[in-house]
């Protein structure tokens, strides 16, 4: 083969546009932010692009041959945050969670409301102020506010969202910035739809609303009807000490071993044909890749593989540290490694690949 | 037909690893259906029988995947780790065995409780393979197993793991075996996948098949053991059609059919109203734009333990009140 | 016109109707839409499809109107003495049951009560306390082997609270969620009667909400609308609930959800209106699910853009919730004015570039 495409390298372009998506807000059901970004991006790359009733992009960019398998790529656009709930009285808004977030890390966090970013904080009580024990509770997110200081009350309204205000960086060899669960996804498809193989469909499907139920991802499917499906996502790295000093056994995946490739989690068991197929991609290019702890959570591939007459899937994810809190920490060199497996393993795709029945 | 069972409940196919059982299914069935193909979630699905004018196209379901476990970890002494496959409950693990899709096998062992009165988490468990190093432990991470326990024939009483839900799928077989020659339906008899861990299997073969009419075959618990649970159902009693149970509402006017069809036919039946757990009927009931369904039901103790057990007249009486279902026109009003 | 709308109200406040039960409650309501449609069909869930076809040239746009008809309510499990076990269909909380009057649908229908063993007859642990509903039974007032002949388990129970006029515009009873909406969807057909719309309108009485959302997965699925819109009763301030951001005043306006579930530009469109046509109305965040018919019809197959209106509710799930008649007119207005706007070209504008402006 002599029309083998570049292969797709992570440099300061691919990391500034990294970082422009991380800095957008996205939270579910208000995905404009990024949307703006995925189209302007994409619109070059492909074939047809279309936004769905719910939001997703789907952008199509077509084989170049005959007999082309259809590969469907998600990555999910939003992000977990806030949802105010009140008329922001004295520029106070009561807000609701959206997506899941740990309510002990809200306290005392700068925030970014609506689409003009105002910016704003979570308080806490000072600690002078407490009581006995009370610092052993954690605080309901009923009793907390986003406090946009005085006349706030004009600046944003009832229904808007907001994120945390945390400002993406690259430090060493990480990456360090707010919802890179799922940003990271959604750069990595527009890397593969520059770089696309001519030996198959490749359909990205920048997903809507995963965070809240993997609704985007399931209409998405459904009208793509592809032949396969990867969903490509953030996964948490607990690769952490124990307190204890023993061995960490629920470590779900580490930093700086590869992309992670999903056995099983809550939504989904992979399909063991596809799972083949990457890791003997891997290995035939020594990419370093990891098995993601079979365990908890989900990913779009939860909703696509269910979709129409069953869909063959499998999600692959960048480890990354602290998800769904203000700052996520990831490696540079796993996502490079990310993009390097999924490139591969779409070069080397054939019919061959799912022609015998699941095991 | 009891070896028939023994050999579907010895099999181990944990969900999204059904292939061993399929393939004793595939066997059986050789040459019965018209025609059967393997989906992409793996559900076998035959094709049997023709719609006549006054006839539907049905789809029966039974699950072939049972609950079981997964490696997560393998550590430096080679113990494994794991997570459960479906509903696994903890009580039922530490002194148990499994069996490994791969074919090894091991003992479930836990870690010193403080109090001999409390039950292991499943993080407190691990699986012994034998292995004394992480290097020498032939389970890998992502490695599924099934729980092992041979089959028991007590006579009138059957006991097995996995009854849930074999047992409906020797019935299926059984069903497909006596399939009415003048039946005018065109039946589906679907073996599913997935249903332990959310019905998904079912969800996309119903998707394919678009029935008019969906009927799963799964077990349900009783309510007959000493201070079990207040439930009417009861081992011996026989088919037990759902009325509900914790998922959905079978359709009535099939609950009404099946019901005047086991009194037509002396087929011995009770009525059965499950307030946890679901079936497959659930997800085929709302696929598309609707499809009337509900659920036959093989009444079972000590669901999703080792030893589930289940009643060989009720099994029988399921297999009658399937193929007199299926032997004429189907009315629903 | 909207005078015939009280009786209908009361009259499907006095009918079962359970989840996957809805035929007793469907057929009146047929009876209402059949002179304010052109076709009546029901679907093979149980729901009930009323088309009401545009004058627009073909082929025409779609908007599907939901609301559930389905109601919360009861199921027998065991017969024991002469009493009856039971477990509940859709979500109820035990507290308000005791001495609540009741329907067995056995062999015929047997007016009951539900009743509360005396404490002496209580685990020690309940004694005191609120009884959960595995420990409440019926009692149906018959012989023991009576009952037996007459009740099978899986028999019904529903409410037989009959509805209670409080004052001129409030009404209370069992099932006004969602028999409410129902109402305002029957206004909405009736001012259509009297406006030319060009999109087809089909009136939907859903079936299963409480349990499934399948009428609410199925029916757009079957007839593949353009828009949706879920009418459901949402929480009205009161006792409990009187400063929750998620409530709203009784009688004084409709909510418009907005979340996730909701197309932000279609919320737009219902706004303006609202706002141009004088319909108080009040922003219902729904940051989450939204807990109606919408959360299904979004992600009907290709994703079906969709919106909430809500009516305002009091006592949610026990047989005495309270409407305003006001707010159900109110809704039923909105959704006419709504439509009558709807051009042939209408969906140009439901867009997400312009959401995003």
């Amino acid at each position: 083969m002599n029309d083998i495409p570049l292969l797709p390298i992570i440099g300061d372009a691919e990391i500034a546009l990294l970082e422009k998506l991380s800095n957008a807000n996205a939270v579910s059901g208000d995905e404009g932010e990024v949307r703006a970004i995925v189209l302007e991006q994409v619109r070059p790359l492909v074939d047809e692009v279309k936004v769905d009733a719910l939001g997703n992009v789907l952008a199509v960019r077509k084989a170049r041959q005959p007999g082309a398998l259809r590969v469907m790529l998600a990555a999910h656009m939003d992000e977990i945050g806030f949802m105010l709930t009140s008329d922001g009285e004295d520029g106070l808004f009561s807000f609701a969670l959206v997506g899941g977030i740990d309510e002990r890390i809200l306290p005392g966090k700068p925030v970014k409301v609506g689409k003009d970013h105002v910016p704003g904080v979570i308080g806490a009580k000072p600690i002078h102020l407490q009581e006995e024990g009370e610092d052993e509770r954690s605080i309901p997110v009923d009793s907390l506010k986003i406090d946009l200081g005085p006349g706030g009350e004009n600046k944003a309204k009832k229904g808007d969202r907001a994120t945390f205000a945390t400002t993406f960086q690259r430090v060493g060899p990480s990456l360090i910035g707010k919802a890179l669960d799922n940003r990271l996804g959604v750069a990595t498809i527009i890397e593969l739809l520059r770089h696309a193989p001519d030996s198959i469909e490749l359909i990205g499907a920048f997903t809507v609303q995963e965070e809240i139920g993997l609704r985007g991802a399931r209409v998405a499917a459904y009208a793509i009807n592809p032949d396969l499906a990867i969903a490509i996502d953030s996964t948490p790295a607990y690769d952490l000490p124990l307190w204890d000093g023993s061995e960490n056994t629920v470590y779900n995946t580490r930093l700086g071993a590869g992309p992670a490739i999903y056995l099983t989690d809550s939504s989904t068991l992979s399909d063991p044909r596809i799972i083949q197929h990457l890791v003997r991609s891997a290995e035939a290019e020594g990419i370093p890749y990891q098995f993601r702890q079979p365990g908890g959570g989900g990913t779009d591939a939860g909703a696509i593989h269910k979709q129409r007459a069953g869909i063959p899937s499998v999600s692959v994810s960048v480890p990354g540290r602290y998800a769904h809190t203000p700052a996520l920490v990831v490696r540079l060199e796993d996502w490079q490694n990310t993009l390097r497996l999924l490139h591969s393993a779409l070069r080397r795709l054939t019919p061959d690949v799912l022609a015998e029945p699941r095991p | 037909m009891k070896s028939l069972i023994q050999k579907l409940v010895e099999s181990i196919g944990p969900s999204g690893y059904e292939g061993a059982t399929r393939e004793i299914v595939r066997a059986e069935i050789a040459g019965l259906g018209d025609e059967q193909h393997i989906d992409a979630l793996g559900n076998l699905i035959v094709r049997k029988g023709h719609k006549a004018a006054n006839g539907l196209r049905i789809m029966l379901s039974a699950h072939m995947d049972e609950i079981g476990i997964i490696a997560t970890h393998i550590d430096e002494n080679g113990f494994v780790r794991f997570t459960t496959i479906g509903g696994v409950r903890p009580h039922t693990c530490f002194g148990g065995r499994v069996q490994f899709v791969n074919g090894v096998r091991g003992v479930i062992g836990g870690e010193r409780l403080e109090s001999q009165d409390k039950v292991h988490t499943f993080e407190q468990m691990y699986i012994d393979v034998g292995a004394s190093s992480r290097a020498d432990c032939p389970v890998k991470v992502g490695d599924m197993a099934g729980f092992e326990r041979p089959f028991l024939d007590l006579g009138n009483r059957l006991v097995a793991k996995s009854m849930d839900d074999r047992i409906s799928v020797a019935v299926l077989i059984e069903a497909l075996r006596q399939f009415p020659a003048n039946s005018p339906h065109e039946v589906y008899f679907v073996f599913s996948t997935q249903e332990e861990v959310g019905l998904r299997g079912a969800t996309t073969a119903a998707y394919a098949i678009d029935p008019d009419l969906g009927i799963s075959v799964d077990v349900t618990a009783t309510g007959d053991m000493p201070k079990g649970p207040k439930m009417e159902v009861g081992l011996g009693k026989g088919a037990a059609i759902k009325v509900r149970d914790g998922g959905m509402l079978s359709d009535p006017r099939l609950v009404r059919f099946l019901v005047n069809t086991a009194e037509q036919h002396n087929i011995p039946y009770q009525l059965e109203i499950l307030e946890g757990g679901t079936t497959d009927a659930r997800v085929i009931q709302i696929t598309r734009a609707g499809v009337p369904a509900g659920c036959i039901s093989i009444p079972c103790r000590y669901i999703h333990s080792p030893s589930e057990m289940v009643d060989y007249g009720d099994v029988q009486n399921v297999v009658r009140l399937l193929t007199a279902t299926l032997s004429g026109p189907i009315t629903l009003e | 016109m909207s005078d015939t709308l009280l009786p209908l109200l009361k009259k499907l406040l006095s009918l079962s109707g359970l989840s996957a039960y809805e035929a007793p409650v469907r057929e009146v309501i047929a009876e209402a839409w059949q002179p304010l449609v052109d076709e009546l069909s029901v679907s093979r869930l149980g729901s009930l499809h009323g088309l009401r076809r545009g004058q627009g040239a073909e082929p025409r746009r779609r908007i599907l109107l939901a609301a559930h008809m389905d109601a919360i309510g009861m199921m027998t499990t065991q017969v024991v003495d002469g009493l009856l076990r039971f477990t509940e269909i859709g979500g109820i909380d035990p507290r308000i049951l005791p001495g609540q009057p009741v329907i067995v649908h056995g062999r015929r229908e047997l007016p009951g009560y539900v009743v509360q063993p005396a404490d002496r007859l209580l685990p020690k642990a309940l004694r005191g306390k609120p009884v959960p509903m595995s420990h409440l039974l019926v009692d149906v007032g018959l012989p023991a082997d009576e009952v037996a002949e007459l009740v099978r388990p899986g028999d019904l129970i529903s409410f037989a609270q009959p509805p209670i006029e409080l004052g001129e515009t409030v009404l209370a009873g069992h099932s006004q969620d969602n028999r409410a909406s129902v109402t305002a969807v029957t206004a909405c057909l009736q001012e259509l009667q009297h406006m030319r719309h060009a999109w087809d309108v089909w009136a939907v009485a859903t079936a299963q909400e409480e349990e499934t959302l399948g009428g609410g997965f199925t029916s757009p699925f079957e007839i593949r609308p353009d828009l949706c819109v879920a009418i459901d009763v949402t929480f009205a301030r009161g006792p409990g609930v009187s400063s929750d951001q998620r409530a709203f005043p009784l009688g004084k306006g409709v909510t418009l959800g907005w979340g996730p579930n909701i197309h932000p530009a279609l919320f737009e469109a219902f706004q303006t209106l609202a706002k141009q046509q004088d319909i108080p109305f009040h922003l219902e965040v729904m940051p989450r699910h939204s807990g109606t018919d919408a959360y299904a019809t979004q992600i009907v197959a290709e994703g079906i853009p969709s919106i909430v209106i809500g009516i305002p509710l009091r006592y949610m799930h026990t047989p005495v919730e309270l409407v305003s008649l006001k707010d159900i007119r109110r809704a039923g207005h909105l959704l006419a004015e709504f439509i009558a706007t709807l051009q042939p070209d209408f969906m140009n504008e439901i867009t997400w570039d312009k959401a995003n402006e």
